[in-house]
């Protein structure tokens, strides 16, 4: 007797849906298997008394981002616009940004 | 089965909602792909960017309590050691200490490093530990010799005596630890000055008293606390950073014309297949569940699939296609695997705002034509 195709739809999503379980499992095990790991890393940043994480190395303030000040993603001078991909893909630290009113273009 | 005639109707209904996706097998293969797409590439950055402003919050949680820099004309400068013991006499702060680090641009890899003065356990003079990064980078092992030059143009070498654990490279990988005096030497700040200071206060709820109180007794000054760091760190990737919220709109934006088309109108075909469903006596009840099985069918099977590939993508695959974007222009970046912190409330969101709306933009439609006389609607 063939499959019903609702069987089939239960069967499969039945399927996608324990993958999805299974794969929130592997992610537990990681996060345990890693946490030595991390803790580690913490020791070291404690010790060497560090701020950021070394994600870009491509310019001063993504690689220190909680360092980084109002004037460096201008370089030295103003209408030198922000250039650096990882500027792109990192908002400005927290404590830097503020608003002082909205944009107007006339 | 007969004792559950409700559940069976809709087995039925499934069935038959499932042979007519198939009818339509070539258009319903193509929105279930480009649908498993749109949420792959949110759910992609949703998983990355958790986890890692989950790990950068663990391995920062040891950050310096208040970093404070001297600034001149809005520009980060050294800082005498002087003001150390100015600081050191506002009531509450524990100890100061001095904190030497900058930059060194390395033009035969076109690579920056790090360079820092470890408080403890500093190399000897005459010989420095490198980051793995760099020991990739510059396949640099413990004896060899490594050459920079100095501020004052003068070749200086170093003779590797350690690399960092590569475990730590989230951290560490572009860091070169180095004794005071070679650093000195290397980078000409005065031994009369540091990079800036690193405090540590006896209570922490007085993080923010002692920062006033010394841009007040030093105006020059920027304090930097441990909360302001960890907060940049949460801020990472947020929806409003440029390159994530050009991800999101476009993701956004394929979902509302799909969501839009859906919602629109029926082909001339699906409205035909209505109103043979109403001659032959189907209701209008029973039209509705059918499209909403339809809806889910789509949007479910996508959200799963797009989500199991994600994780694959991000956990396991190391954020393949996010990489050209990490790296930029930089030649030295650290190799690290995500731990996987996971808030299941935003995945939560995710499938409620993608399976919701498009399932209700399938029934909609369905039922404006479910509502007309079969007749006129197979006309």
């Amino acid at each position: 007797m063939a499959l019903r195709a609702s069987t089939a739809f239960f069967v499969a999503t039945g399927i996608l849906s324990l993958t999805w379980l299974a794969l929130l499992a592997d992610g537990r095990c990681r996060l345990v298997a890693q946490q030595p790991e991390i803790e580690r890393t913490a020791a070291l940043v404690k010790r060497l008394e560090l701020t950021d994480l070394c994600l870009f190395t491509e310019a001063s303030y993504t690689r220190h981002l909680a360092l980084a000040d109002r004037h460096t993603p201008f370089q030295d001078d103003p209408m030198s616009m922000e250039h650096f991909p990882s500027g792109s893909l990192v908002s400005p630290p927290e404590h830097l940004r503020t608003h002082h009113g909205t944009i107007s273009i006339h | 089965m007969a004792r559950f005639p409700s559940i069976e109707r809709q087995r039925h209904i499934i069935d038959f909602t499932l042979a007519s996706l198939l009818r339509r097998a070539g258009k319903n293969a193509s929105l279930l792909f480009v649908y498993t797409l749109i949420i792959f590439v949110l759910a992609s950055v949703i998983l990355f960017s958790d986890a890692l402003k989950r790990q950068a919050s663990l391995v920062l949680k040891d950050a310096p309590e208040i970093i404070v820099q001297r600034t001149m004309t809005g520009r980060y400068q050294t800082i005498p050691l002087s003001y150390a013991a100015k600081i050191r006499e506002i009531r509450g702060v524990a100890s100061v200490r001095p904190r030497l680090w900058g930059y060194y641009y390395d033009g035969n890899s076109m690579a920056n490093y790090t360079l820092v003065v470890p408080g403890e356990d500093a190399p000897v003079p005459g010989g420095i530990a490198i980051g793995s990064g760099i020991s990739r980078l510059r396949e640099a092992y413990r004896g060899d010799i490594l050459g920079f030059t100095g501020f004052d143009g003068a070749p200086r070498s170093f003779q590797v005596v350690g690399i960092l654990h590569p475990e730590s490279q989230l951290a560490s990988a572009d860091l070169i630890l180095i004794s005071e005096p070679d650093y000195r030497t290397l980078s000409g700040i005065p031994a009369d000055q540091a990079s800036d200071l690193v405090l540590k206060v006896r209570n922490p709820r007085e993080y923010a008293t002692i920062s006033e109180k010394i841009v007040k007794l030093l105006p020059d000054t920027r304090p930097i606390i441990r909360s302001e760091i960890l907060r940049t760190y949460d801020a990472v990737f947020n929806w409003r950073s440029g390159m994530v919220l050009v991800i999101y709109s476009a993701a956004v934006l394929a979902f509302i014309i799909f969501a839009w088309d859906k919602a629109t109108g029926l082909s001339a075909e699906e409205r035909k297949e209505i109103g043979i469903l109403k001659a032959i006596g189907w209701e209008t009840g029973d039209i509705l569940f059918l499209k909403f099985w339809e809806g889910i069918a789509v949007s479910l099977s996508a959200s799963l699939l797009g989500l199991v590939l994600a994780y694959l993508h991000v956990f396991v695959g190391d954020s393949l296609l996010f990489l050209p974007a990490l790296k930029g222009w930089s030649t030295l970046y650290p190799s690290f695997h995500l731990a996987p912190f996971i808030r299941g409330s935003h995945v939560v969101v995710l499938m409620f705002l993608t399976v919701v709306p498009y399932t209700l933009s399938t029934i909609v439609p369905s039922w404006r034509a479910a509502t007309i006389d079969p007749d006129a609607v197979m006309r």
